[in-house]
């Protein structure tokens, strides 16, 4: 089957910054890919090379089997939700989302009526008579979304859409996001520095850093299986443990990582595990959060909330369940 | 300003506003006076009688409007020369980041930052230099120098208020890019253009210096006024015309304040 995005090799180098560096990619059509990772790692360049507004300095990009280097934004089959939006402020809601058919030269009537069921589709049916000035951030983020469906596009580009959103809105977008995707069957492709977003939304998440790839899979692989210590880190703060301790429980002398919750915390001399002193808890509502100070290695746990705790400051008994110790690829 | 809303302002300050305010105006309104005198050799203060006599001895001197017309080509001209050099000079500083665009920048300003007889001198002794006769589009280039300015800080200053990204959404609808200028850059910028556009056309109506240099025997208005002046014939005519100046420069400056200040708000609103 032909890859709805595909990159092979692609780098964008500004001068000597390596923004995309040596990227291989491939998108299934009608998958949900996020591409996730901290700013300035790479995500957002990709996103506007698949858009058009960058052209790689190396490597080629296709989407949809044909070859996309050299060729304008405004003809390739696949359009963007800006991060501000982008929405014309001297066009009216209705007129916005109808601009991509205007400017195809489909008539007055038609056109308005194809912008109506996409702001229906987006849940803002009536408001085509706004300008955009008069509507909220999360009604402007549907109109902008309204506007990039009307004209059908093979691939949805979504540039940190959720971003300017407060966290109510967002985990409704969230959703909504997931369901339109699942209704229309079009590719979408989201850059998002949240991973929280990353791993409720996607199919597969793309984890970048420094212009490259570091992991890609499904976000449970990405979750529970990292493959090096950025990738650990990043997604969900797992514990990154080094070689010597990872030594002692698995015999192999390789980085682990151990996620947060995988952690029991016991009181001191209780059998078997990891003495360590309780640094400080953060009540965080449906989990508390304790940083822990084991010989020097700082660890993270988070334990469901209620659960009897000693003080700040005592001695504890960590144990873990070896199985949940994970053994990443990266060269010690 | 308004730091103590509730107080009026001591007695000597008012006064003191009231005396720079007439000194400001009081002299302008004096030319509306004497254009009604009925005393053509000089001006006599009070005038002897009133009468509306100049308008029409204005009305049907061929002078006065071959000198009009000339001031409304030129200014005409200058300033759709300056609208086309001004935008695109403006989005090419405020778009995109090149070697050199801080020098650009500056040097788009400095004719207006010069003084006009710095400009004039520099204009005539470039044309005398190349061999090109006086005519009218030499005061119509001398008009453009200052007249680019004037359009290009406009365009300037909107361009910097609206978004990049828009752009590119329209790109990304499929928009290319005469029809991403004429739906999204134009509308944008519109109303900065004609504020500067009028702007420009104002200065150009009533500029002296530069065209006394650039021009041949043509009269545009201020010249054709300085020149009746030392010619103590049908003076109130001059106070007529000058009247109409006033009319011609004051309400496209006052129109174009208008504009830029709903402009603001408009521009704003996208973010």
């Amino acid at each position: 089957m032909t890859s709805a995005v595909s990159f092979q090799k692609v780098s964008r180098h500004f001068g000597s910054v390596r923004a995309v560096d040596a990227v291989d990619l491939d998108i299934a059509p009608g998958e949900f890919f996020a591409m996730l990772g901290p700013s300035g790692s790479g995500k957002t360049t990709c996103l506007r090379l698949i858009a058009g507004f960058e052209q790689p300095t190396a490597g080629s990009i296709s989407i949809f089997g044909e070859r996309a280097e050299g060729v304008p934004p405004y003809r390739r089959n696949v359009n963007t939700v800006f991060q501000d939006y982008a929405l014309f402020p001297h066009l009216n809601v209705l007129d916005n989302v109808a601009y991509g058919l205007m400017v195809k030269g489909v008539g007055k009537a038609e056109r308005h009526k194809a912008a109506e069921e996409a702001l229906s589709l987006v849940r803002l049916p009536g408001y085509g008579a706004r300008r955009p000035g008069q509507l909220s951030g999360g009604q402007r983020q549907r109109v902008a979304l309204a506007r990039a469906l009307v004209n059908q596009p093979k691939v949805l580009l979504l540039d940190e859409p959720l971003g300017a959103l407060d966290l109510k809105l967002r985990e409704n977008m969230q959703e909504e996001l997931k369901s339109l995707q699942k209704a229309l069957g079009i590719t979408f492709v989201f850059v998002t520095h949240d991973q929280g977003e990353a791993l409720s939304m996607a199919d597969r998440v793309a984890v970048f850093n420094d212009g490259r790839i570091m992991q890609i899979g499904t976000p449970e692989d990405i979750y529970q299986r990292p493959r090096t210590r950025f990738v650990a880190d990043f997604v969900g703060s797992s514990n990154v443990l080094p070689p010597d301790f990872v030594q002692r429980y698995s015999g192999q002398h390789r980085w682990g990582s151990l996620r947060p919750e995988s952690i029991r915390v016991g009181r001191a001399a209780s059998g078997e595990g990891v003495a360590a002193r309780l640094v400080s808890t953060n009540y965080l509502g449906a989990t508390t959060r304790l940083a822990l100070d084991a010989d020097g290695l700082k660890l993270h746990a988070v334990v469901p909330a209620g659960t009897v705790l000693p003080a700040e400051g005592e001695a504890v008994m960590l144990t873990f369940n070896r199985e949940h110790l994970h053994l990443m690829d990266e060269p010690a | 300003m308004r730091s103590d809303r509730g107080q009026s302002a001591p007695l000597g300050l008012k006064i003191a506003a009231a005396c720079g305010l007439l000194f400001l105006h009081l002299p302008i309104l004096l030319i509306f006076v004497y254009a009604f005198t009925t005393e053509e050799k000089s001006f006599v203060w009070p005038p002897p009688g009133l009468t509306t006599q100049w308008f029409a001895v204005t009305w049907n001197r061929p002078d006065v409007w071959e000198a009009l017309s000339l001031s409304v080509r030129v200014a005409a001209i200058s300033t759709a020369l300056a609208l086309v050099l001004g935008t695109l000079c403006a989005a090419a500083v405020s778009r995109t980041k090149f070697f050199g665009r801080e020098t650009i920048s500056l040097l788009v300003i400095l004719p207006i930052a010069l003084p006009g007889i710095i400009t004039g001198i520099a204009l005539r002794s470039a044309f005398s230099l190349a061999d090109i006769p006086f005519s009218f589009w030499t005061i119509v280039l001398g008009h453009a120098t200052f007249c680019v300015v004037v359009v290009y800080n406009n365009a300037v200053a909107r361009f910097r208020r609206t978004s990049g990204s828009m752009i590119e959404a329209s790109m990304d609808l499929g928009a290319d890019g005469f029809q991403t200028f004429r739906h999204v850059v134009l509308p944008n910028i519109a109303t900065a253009l004609l504020a500067g556009g009028m702007l420009a056309f104002a200065l150009s109506f009533d500029e002296v210096i530069v065209t006394t240099f650039t021009a041949g025997q043509q009269q545009t208005v201020p010249i054709w006024m300085l020149e009746e002046l030392i010619r103590p014939r049908q003076r109130p005519v001059t106070n007529v015309v000058a009247m109409v100046v006033v009319l011609v420069t004051l309400l496209p400056i006052l129109f174009a304040y208008y504009l830029t200040r709903d402009g603001d708000q408009i521009a704003g609103s996208g973010k």
